[in-house]
Parts: structure tokens; sequence; C-alpha cells
């Protein structure tokens, strides 16, 4: 078991109980939770799962903070898309595509990381910001090729077509990629990225070269979001800027990443699964008691089913605060005592 | 008048300062020196406060200071020119002089001593900063810390990669400060340093390992060569 | 302060540009002011960001909930007062839109207080964390105006008598643009003789350049850190609620909507710069309007050309103020 964690164990009971039933819950979730709806939100815990550990490889182990990881997932999901809705729904053009959207990924991530890494956190946080509202707006604009807003429906090939087989391919491949991820921040160079993090002065000093890394940690992080886009759109069977690219996402992903943990990528597994579960039916729960406190000033619009940003927002500010190992932090902090 | 008893500093993981002891007479200038890296310039910002020290005390004029903020210890009278002279570039010279004034408008006497120190501040007085020559600069981060009266000098490295002729000119400055206030000195050129000298200490390893009057570290050469690694003939 | 003219130089050679483009020099007029107007607003909103990061070293992402706090407040007002806008004459329309600007410099403001002091001041010093807590914060903020005022759009017309168009020739000049304009202007010369001629604006300067020498020369310069941050912060409530006029809306995310348009100013600018975040804007605001008109297809991305273009060519903006 500890090999195939590549040595990083969760270190807690409590969380080894999570992951095991979040892990169940996924593989069983066809038979347990009957319904098109808890399909939807299972595979999306899927997807989001390999797309958080993948911004957490940045944020969390490189401390690189980019705005631009939604634009990757969205080149991705575009990719399948315009394969499929141009050349036809069949394996070699779904490859082709997918591809495609990993070399341009590449190439991008390698100039944003060789041009701007040289540059301060801050400075990089928003040259990344404009390079994806400038990709959101050639996405929209570009719509005979992208679909512009209303986005690209496609069809897939027969095997996917079954939902059952296209959700166990997404979340097989989640499961895969995201182990690898684990690999990678076990390993060399792994460490020496959180070295980066701890003090790039001093990993300079000690030999590496710091663009070098920075800019293979933003690659690396780059491609598997690519591949959760493209995941996501076998999924959906639709790519659209409010699926993808929107900043609303690049917000839902920070929120995963703080609460689930920075730094740990068990964080990405219990962040994203509690994002989506409260996205989906937390607001039933806020509708009724929006609806018990009618009357009250205030209340019932601070409780309202459309404010639960406002209470994962606070949840985040906290975090960041007093809590910047998350979760997943806080669990094993107990363990330790 | 500035006592320090113990000193130590730690910035991130580095220990610089190991346990610094001396002190500095008043009225009297006392260079520091030392090779590279001994820890000359963390001592200055210590005493300034930009740093905290982490173990030890230091005390002017009986207060314990060590403990205070920045502007605290400015406000004191201490005055600090840094290695890198510290002038505001975009500021004019006139401006940069301003700033320096806290109690208002500078004193019209002391401009005037100012500019015959240095003829080139009143000559450039409404240039940017910024456009002033190397030697300019460093006088101009000098008549700032005059251009009020104050009671202690700290400043780094002041010949710095400055031509003889303006390091004579500079002699000349210092030999001018001394009567008035006390000054604390770190120099790398030891030829300055024995010119203006009164009292003398000597740094390597963030320690004190001399500390003496001038003359008599001048006199004794097999002294300076074990602790400057150098003699005086061979240094400038 | 600084006599490079290079880059206001810039400013004529772009609208110079545009004229032989444009098929009638009316259009043109009407553009340039246009722009010229546009670039007014984004300046308020922006300078307060630009001065706060090269004095305190804090980039506040939050800087948008200021801008959409300001609008809110000056509509509540202004809906209070809803006769006095409507009004035939100027001087009524002034005098609801008085207290509206008010409502909206003196609410941002407190809220820049409440941030400055329970947001950022924990998080001084570290980047990433400014970058996170500040990004919640606009969350935060955004989400409790839709408790305070509600999920709904604002309608915010503009006031009776400058409204409409006025001719210049052949050309029709929105009146409100002109006022935006005359807004504009006044807050630069204000902020301008500010920082070039006060203690005060001498001191944020050296701040800028250099904190720890201004520090060493015995100015608590920490206490000036809030007062900045406030009048930033007012200031983009002006720069908001002029905004939301001119679009005739108020809504939550509009804040967060300029922030893209406003990071793209104050890079051009060069961090810390007054008058780069002035020049950047109206540039910014010029290229906005001509695109906007000769090619709308580029309209939207031609910010980010201009920003690279300007980065090519001074690689760390117009004005680059700060040390940093």
């Amino acid at each position: 078991m500890t090999r195939f964690l590549s040595g990083d164990l969760p270190r807690s009971r409590v969380l080894a109980t999570l992951l095991i039933v979040i892990c169940i819950g996924l593989v069983a979730a066809p038979f347990v939770f009957p319904g098109a709806r808890s399909l939807n939100v299972a595979a999306k815990v899927a997807v989001f799962v390999l797309l958080v550990a993948s911004y957490d490889l940045l944020l969390g182990y490189t401390g690189i903070v980019s705005f631009a990881h939604t634009m990757f997932f969205g080149i991705g999901g575009y990719g399948i898309a315009i394969a499929a809705a141009k050349l036809g729904p069949a394996w070699g053009n779904l490859a082709l595509g997918f591809i495609a959207s990993l070399a341009l990924t590449l190439a991008i991530a390698l100039v944003i990381g060789l041009l701007s890494l040289r540059v301060r956190t801050i400075f990089f946080a928003m040259i990344t910001l404009a390079v994806a509202s400038f990709f959101q707006i050639l996405a929209s604009q570009l719509s005979d090729f992208t679909g512009g807003e209303d986005g690209i429906n496609f069809r897939l090939p027969a095997l996917l077509q079954d939902r059952l087989a296209c959700y166990y391919l997404v979340l097989a491949a989640s499961a895969a990629l995201f182990l690898c991820l684990l690999r990678i921040v076990n390993s060399p160079f792994g460490r020496v990225l959180q070295s980066i993090r701890e003090n790039e002065f001093r990993a300079e000093a000690l030999g590496y070269r710091t663009v070098i890394y920075r800019t293979a940690a933003n690659c690396l992080s780059a491609l598997f979001a690519t591949v959760a886009g493209a995941l996501y759109a076998l999924w959906l069977r639709y790519t659209g800027p409010d699926t993808t690219l929107s900043f609303a996402i690049m917000i839902d992903l920070l929120l995963m990443v703080v609460i689930g943990g920075m730094g740990t990528l068990y964080g990405a597994v219990i962040g994203a699964t509690v994002f989506v579960i409260a996205q989906n039916y937390l607001q039933d729960l806020m509708k009724i008691a929006s609806d018990a406190t009618s009357g009250m000033a205030l209340l019932p619009n601070l409780l309202h089913p459309d404010r639960w940003l406002l209470w994962l927002g606070v949840l985040f500010v906290v975090c960041v605060y007093w809590f910047p190992t998350g979760i997943v932090g806080k669990l094993r902090a107990r363990r330790a005592r | 008048m500035l006592d320090l008893k113990g000193v130590n500093t730690h910035i991130s993981q580095y220990h610089i300062l190991q346990g610094v002891d001396f002190a500095v007479p008043e009225n009297r200038l006392t260079m520091l020196l030392g090779r590279n890296g001994a820890g000359k310039t963390t001592c200055l910002r210590t005493i300034m406060g930009l740093w905290r020290a982490s173990a030890g005390t230091i005390r002017f004029d009986g207060r314990d200071i060590h403990k205070l903020d920045t502007p605290d210890i400015a406000r004191l009278g201490i005055a600090y020119v840094p290695e890198n002279m510290g002038i505001f570039a975009g500021l004019t010279v006139r401006e940069n002089l301003l700033l320096a004034a806290r109690g208002g408008a500078p004193d019209e006497k002391r401009l005037e001593r100012i500019f015959t120190l240095f003829p080139a501040m009143k000559k450039f007085l409404d240039g940017a900063a910024g456009n002033l020559s190397g030697g300019q600069k460093q006088m101009l981060a000098i008549s700032r810390a005059i251009v009020e009266p104050r009671r202690l000098l700290l400043v780094d490295e002041p010949t710095k990669g400055l031509a003889p002729a303006i390091i004579a000119a500079m002699i000349e400055a210092f030999r001018e400060l001394k009567k008035e206030t006390t000054l604390l000195v770190v120099e790398q050129n030891f030829s300055f340093a024995r010119s203006l000298g009164d009292s003398v200490a000597v740094m390597d390893s963030g320690r004190i390992v001399h500390a003496g009057a001038m003359r008599d570290l001048v006199a004794d050469e097999t002294l300076q060569q074990r602790l400057l690694g150098l003699s005086l003939e061979a240094h400038q | 302060m600084n006599r490079d003219w290079l880059p206001l130089v810039l400013i004529l050679v772009l609208a110079a540009a545009a004229l032989p483009l444009v098929p009638s020099s009316s259009t043109w007029l009407t553009l340039t002011v246009a722009g010229l107007a546009m670039g007014m607003m984004i300046f308020m909103m922006a300078s307060g960001l630009t001065l706060v990061f090269g004095l305190m070293d804090v980039m506040n992402f939050a800087h948008g909930a200021f801008i959409s706090v300001g609008a809110y407040a000056a509509a509540s007002v202004l809906i209070a007062l809803k006769g006095g806008m409507q009004a035939p004459s100027l001087a009524e329309n002034l005098m609801a839109m008085a207290p509206a600007l008010a409502a909206a410099v003196a609410v941002a403001g407190v809220l820049g207080w409440i941030f400055e002091r329970v947001v950022i001041r924990p998080v001084y010093g570290d980047h990433l964390k400014q970058i996170l807590v500040t990004m919640g914060g606009l969350i935060v903020v955004e989400q409790l105006i839709h408790v305070v005022w509600g999920p709904d759009l604002i309608p915010l017309p503009k006031p009776a008598t400058i409204s409409g168009s006025v001719l210049i020739g052949d050309a029709a000049i929105e009146r409100y643009r002109i006022l935006a304009v005359i807004v504009g202007l006044t807050v630069f010369a204000a902020m301008w003789l500010l920082l070039g001629r006060t203690r005060l604006g001498l001191l944020i300067r050296a701040g800028v350049e250099n904190t720890e020498m201004v520090e060493s020369l015995g100015y608590r310069v920490r206490r000036l850190f809030v007062g900045v941050f406030v009048a930033g912060s007012a200031l983009a409530g002006l720069g908001g609620v002029m905004w939301a006029m001119y679009q005739e809306s108020v809504t939550a995310g509009m804040g967060m909507q300029m922030m893209v348009v406003i990071f793209i100013v104050i890079i051009i600018g060069g961090l810390g710069s007054i008058g780069g975040c002035f020049v950047g804007a109206l540039l910014v605001g010029l290229m906005a309007n001509y695109i906007g008109y000769l090619a709308p297809k580029l309209a939207l991305g031609s910010n980010i050309l201009l920003m690279v273009l300007i980065l090519l060519w001074r690689p760390r903006g117009l004005y680059p103020a700060s040390k940093a």
C-alpha cells in the first residue's frame, strides 16, 4: 500500500477513513446512488479531484499563484470537443484533439513559465490573469471554431455512449493520474519544488536553477489540468466557456485547494468532494434554513441558497489565516497530539 | 555613548552576529573594519532597528534601544547612511534634504555649511537625485544625515567605488563632522580609516576581535596583518 | 516628479494615428472624448491600487470590492433622492449627485479602513497569502452586497441634464463623458499637487521608492499606510459610481469585472506611479474606443496587446516608481 501511494500515507486515521469512504463512494456510485444527478456529481468530483490536485502541485508544493489554470482546463475540453464536432466522434479523432490540446498547453505553459517566472509572485499572478482573460475572449470571439458563448455539443464514439462505461473511464483515468501526481511530489523533483517554495534564495544558492524547476512545475500542472479538461468534456459531451474557462471556476479551485489543504494532494480529494457536494446539496439545506428564518432581518438573505459561496468564502479566508494546511492539515495535527 | 553587549542577530536561519560587544565613545570617530561578510553592515542595521537583535542589549545614552522601532531610534538623534546610500532617485536634491529635515525647513546656516562642504549640492539643488554621479550621491547621503543636528551618525562604506579625488573631499567633510557629532563608520579602505579614525573595532565572523585606539593599530603592522590580512603599504 | 514626457507623447501619437483611419474628423472627436472619459474613470478606479502597491508592497486583489460598494452606496442615496436627479435643472442634479458621490467615497473609505486592519495587516510581507486572502475577501464582499442589496441589477440613470449629447460642429459628444473628463482631471490634478507640493506627498513618493530609508529618517511610515489605503479605496468608490452611472446600472460583479483592465493599466503605467497610471488609463481608454470602432472583434483583446507592446519597450512599465 505504501508503495502504491508513493510513500505518502494519509497519516491520520480519520483522513484515511474519509479517503476510503470517498473512494468506495465514487466506485460504487452508480449502484449506491442511482440517478443521473448523483452520477453527475460523482463524475464532477472525480474530474475536480484531478484538477485540484494539479493545482495543488503548483500552489501548494511550489508556492506559485496562477490564475491561468482554468485556461488549461478549457484547452483540454475544447480539444476533445472541437475534434469530435468537426472531425467526427471516432477514437482516432479524439486522440488527435487530445494530443493537440496537450501540445498547445505545453507551449503556452512554457512561454508563460519562462517569460514570467523571473518576476515576482504578484506580477506573475496578474499576468496569468490577463492571459486567461485573453484566452476567454478568444474562445468567445472565434465562435465558428469554438462555438462562442454557447459552447460545443458533440457525440461520443459508441463505446463511450454507455454512461456507465464513460463514468468508469473518467474515474479510472482520474485515479491513475492522481497517483501519478503523488509519485511526482514525493520524488526528488517534488522535494526540490518544496524547498523552492520554502526559501527560493537558499535553493538557488544550493545550486538549483529555480527557473527551470518552476517552469517544469508550471508545465506539469498545466498538462494534468488539460487531461482533466478532456475527461470532463467526455463526460458532459459538451464544452463551453462557463464549464471550463470562467473565472468562477478559478475561484472554486482556489476554495477547494485551500479548504482541502494546500501542499498535501489529499487535500484535493477532500476539498473537491466537500465543494462539489456542497454546491449540489448544501443549497437545498440552505433553502430550508432560509425559509425557516424568513421575516427576520438579513438572516434569510444570509442563508439564501444562492449565498452558499459567501460561507465558503468566509471558510476560505479563515483557512488561509489559521489553517493553511486545511482540513487535511487539521486532521493530521490531531493525530500528532 | 553607544554600547553593544552580547548582540546576536539571526537572518532567516543564518546566525550573522554572534555576540558583539563594543562601545562607541562620544565625540569621536570610530571605525568598524573587517573583511566582507564579517557582519559590519548587519551590525549597523541592527543598531538602527532594521533588523532585530535576537539576543543582547544595545544602549544609547543610557537607554535601551534594541527593542525600539526604526523611526523611534532615528528620532533619538541617530542618522543612518546605508551602503547603497538610500537616496531617493525620483526626488530632487532639495526634496531629499527637505525630507531629512524633520523639524520643517532646514536651518539656513546648516545648509550653507553643507554647500561649503559639498558645492555640488548647491549646483544640482533642483535636479533629480537619480541623475547625480556616484560621488555626488554619496555627498547627498551624508548631507542628508547632517541637515539637522544629530547625536550619532552610522555610515556604511562611504568611499566604496569613489574616485580618489572625491575620497579626499570626503575626508575633509568627515574631519569637519567629527567636531560636532559622534560617528561610527564601516570601512574597507584602511588608508581612509586610519586618517580619520580615533577608535577602531575589527569584526570577524560576527564578533569583535579587536578594539582600541586607531593610532595603536596604525603603529602595529603585525597586528594589522593578522587582523586585516594586509599590511599598510599593500593596501592603497 | 518625473520629467520624462515620452509616454505622454504616446497619447498624442495614438490619437493622431487614429485620425486618418477614421472616416470623419467628427467621429474621431467623439471617439477621442469617449476614450478620454473611459480612461479617466479607469484612472480613478486604478490609482488607489497602484499607490497602495508601490508604498505598502501589498497587492489588494479585493480592490474591485471597493468599486462595487461605492457604486451601491451611491445608488442607495440616489434612489432616496430620486427627484433631484430627474429635475431639469443642472443645479438640482448636482445637488442630488454630490451626496451620492460623497456616500460612495465615504462608504468605500470605511470599508477600506476595516479591510486594512482586519484582512491585510496580518499578511504584510507574505505575497502569496495576500493574493489568496484578498481574493477571498472579494468573494465575501461581493456576496455580502447581494445580502444587503439583493441579487438584482439596480438601474442607475444619469442625471437629467447630464445625459444626451451636445453638438460640437458635426460631432455628437455625450455630456456625461465631458463630466467624467472634468472629474477625472480634477482628481488627477489634486493628486499631482498633493504628491508634488506637500510634505505628505513627499513622504509618499519617497516611501514608494524606499520605505526603509524613510523610516530611518524618523518617519512612522506604517501610520501612513492606513491613510493611503483608505484614500485608495475611497477613490475606487468614486470611480465605481462614475462608471456605474455611465453604464446606467449597478451590479455586484462590476468591480471584479474591472479588475483585469485595472491590472493591465497599472502594469502599463508602472507599479507605484500615479502619473503612469494616468497615462496608462488614457491609452487603454482611447485604444478600446478606437479599436472598438475600427475592428470590433479585436476590441476586447486590444488592451492586452497594448500591454505586451509597452512591456516590450519598457519592461517595468512607463514610469516604474517602486523599487520592487
